[in-house]
């Protein structure tokens, strides 16, 4: 049990003020550093607190494993921005791991004597933490391409899944009844490592947003469950914050990726979109040089970039940066649109770009740009396809339909930065690049953006 | 008592949800993945009782699963915000940006 003396009591209590502190100043980008001194001074309280505890008869694996842990979370913290989607996946494994064996330790523990309730809530916890634990290494392994990105589909994959999460269930409902049935639980536990690599198994690389999501809530709700075990407020508010967080960016993913809500809370995203075979017609495309490009670009008063992943994937972050100071010095309004999917995680390409030091009053969310479009004279497009296809408004029959997305075919002139005619991830055929606005501009991101950027600066643009 | 602790802490989850999901949707999307970072950063509190467990040592597996999970939930912990750290630091406004 978590110790009760006032003293410890009262340094949770201030650790929980700290932690709602530490999110809500977490709302604009001027105090958010606050935030993380608020998150920081609370954790430490809390950890000084209960070491404070007298019931702690022995210091020495603790004060070990703080080290350890110290250890290995410093390189964590320091990974590349481009890693972060990996690192925070492998970081809900990490919590996931701790509510896990601190809830397997509880139950040898205690057995038989747990009582139903306290069963219950015990059962949620490891299996929400045994299925988030493989479940996130996973998507590590995938974001990390030690694993393949591709989805894995076979026939009766649901039907399987469910069945498993099924099993674990009743196994947890029959421990409820008896939890002295020790041989049950590690059955319990097991199948819900398993699920967890089945889960993630059928999901492929452009869903990856929606799970880390999915898989933060889940962290957080098998932390929450724990301080219900173990009759921690603290920890059940932490968890409570953390859970909503994930479950408010789920939902965010999934409405940005036009999947329903149910399909978020059974993580049923997995599904293979019907590739639409290439059999358009041969239909006119007009391309341009980068000198060409330069001098639309110059003669505008107003241009939005649109960065997607394959921006970051060329690393042209720090060419896109130059070509931005090489409009705004000629007085061009220059700012972006980012779709909420643009990068790997929520808000990856808002990092990404501000790593590459564009303020961050430039990045503009989709609902804000799209309403900034129609009086745009250029929407220049660099890696980014799917998010920008008109089908998803006007074509019924077309996988993307109903997905909300960036409204670039109002501006003026679009251009777009591609290395071919090639369909994107999805396999879909973009008919942005024939309408009569557009200009394809073909080859390597970071060397176009680099030759733009030439030609504005060499003064032979124009 | 059991019936009361259980009730009490309904009522400190369901408040804490409300809380979360008013705070958190007031975020903006800009710092949506520092949010993540440091939502998983304050989760791992959760070493508080990783550390009872292992420092009661009421048992070997508790003092071995114990221990384990304090590592796991430190790294989160420091890893966790010395992220969302560099992050935020990188956001920087156009207002206050050295040319």
């Amino acid at each position: 049990m978590i110790p009760q003396t006032h003293l410890i009591e009262v340094t949770y209590i201030i650790a929980v003020v700290l932690f709602i502190l530490s999110l809500k100043w977490l709302s604009s980008p001027a105090t958010a550093r606050h935030g993380v001194w608020a998150g920081e001074a609370g954790m430490l309280l809390a950890i000084i607190g209960t070491l404070l505890y007298n019931g702690i008869v022995d210091y020495k694996w603790i004060a070990i494993a703080l080290v350890l842990g110290a250890i290995i979370g410093v390189p964590l913290g320091n990974v590349q921005m481009t890693a972060v989607p990996q690192r925070t996946a492998l970081s809900h494994a990490f919590g996931a791991l701790c509510v896990t064996l601190v809830g397997t330790a509880e139950y040898y523990l205690r057995t038989p004597n747990v009582p139903p309730f306290v069963m219950s809530v015990l059962s949620l916890e490891v299996i929400l933490g045994g299925l988030t634990f493989t479940g996130s290494l996973m998507a590590a392994g995938k974001l990390q391409e030690v694993l393949p990105q591709r989805p894995i589909t076979y026939k009766g994959q649901n039907f399987v899944n469910l069945g498993m999460l099924g099993i674990a269930i009743v196994l947890a409902v029959m421990l409820v009844h008896n939890p002295a049935n020790t041989h049950l639980y590690p059955m319990m536990v097991g199948i819900s490592l398993i699920f967890g690599v089945m889960m993630i198994v059928p999901i492929g690389g452009a869903d990856m947003p929606t799970v880390i999501s999915l898989l933060n809530s889940y962290a957080g709700l098998s932390a929450a469950a724990m301080g219900f075990v173990l009759n921690s407020k603290l920890l059940i508010v932490a968890g409570s914050l953390d859970g909503a967080s994930g479950f408010i960016l789920s939902v965010n993913m999934s409405k940005a990726m036009n999947r329903s809500f149910t399909n978020v809370l059974f993580g049923a995203f997995g599904q293979v979109q019907t590739a639409v075979a290439g059999a358009v017609e041969q239909r006119n495309v007009r391309s341009a040089t980068p000198e060409e490009a330069a001098a639309i670009l110059s003669a505008a008063n107003k241009v939005v970039i649109v960065p997607g992943y394959g921006m970051a994937v060329a690393q042209a972050q720090h060419k896109v940066r130059e070509l931005y100071d090489a409009l705004t010095k000629r007085g061009i309004d220059v700012k972006f649109g980012i779709h909420p999917v643009a990068g790997r995680m929520p808000g990856h390409m808002n990092v990404l770009l501000a790593e590459a030091d564009i303020p961050y009053d430039k990045l503009l969310d989709m609902d804000e740009i799209n309403g900034e479009l129609p009086q745009t004279d250029v929407a220049l497009i660099i890696g980014a396809n799917d998010v920008t296809n008109p089908a998803a408004r006007t074509d019924a029959s077309s996988p993307i339909y109903g997905m909300p997305i960036l409204d670039v075919d109002k501006a003026r002139t679009v251009m777009v930065i591609k290395r071919s005619m090639s369909p994107g991830f999805a396999g879909i055929d973009n008919p942005l690049y024939y309408l009569d606005n557009n200009l394809m501009l073909f080859g390597d991101a970071k060397q176009f953006v680099n030759s733009i950027v030439r030609e504005l600066t060499g003064g032979g643009g124009h | 008592m059991v019936t009361n602790d259980l009730f009490n802490s309904l009522y400190v989850f369901i408040l804490a949800a409300f809380i979360g999901f008013e705070v958190i949707r007031k975020v903006s999307p800009l710092l949506h993945t520092p949010l993540m970072s440091l939502t998983n950063a304050l989760d791992a509190i959760a070493v508080v009782g990783a550390i009872i467990l292992a420092g009661e040592r009421k048992s070997t597996l508790a003092l071995v699963l114990g221990t384990i999970a304090i590592v796991a939930a430190t790294s989160n912990i420091v890893g966790g915000f010395i992220i969302t750290d560099r992050m935020l630091k990188m956001f920087k406004s156009s207002r206050t940006q050295k040319p």
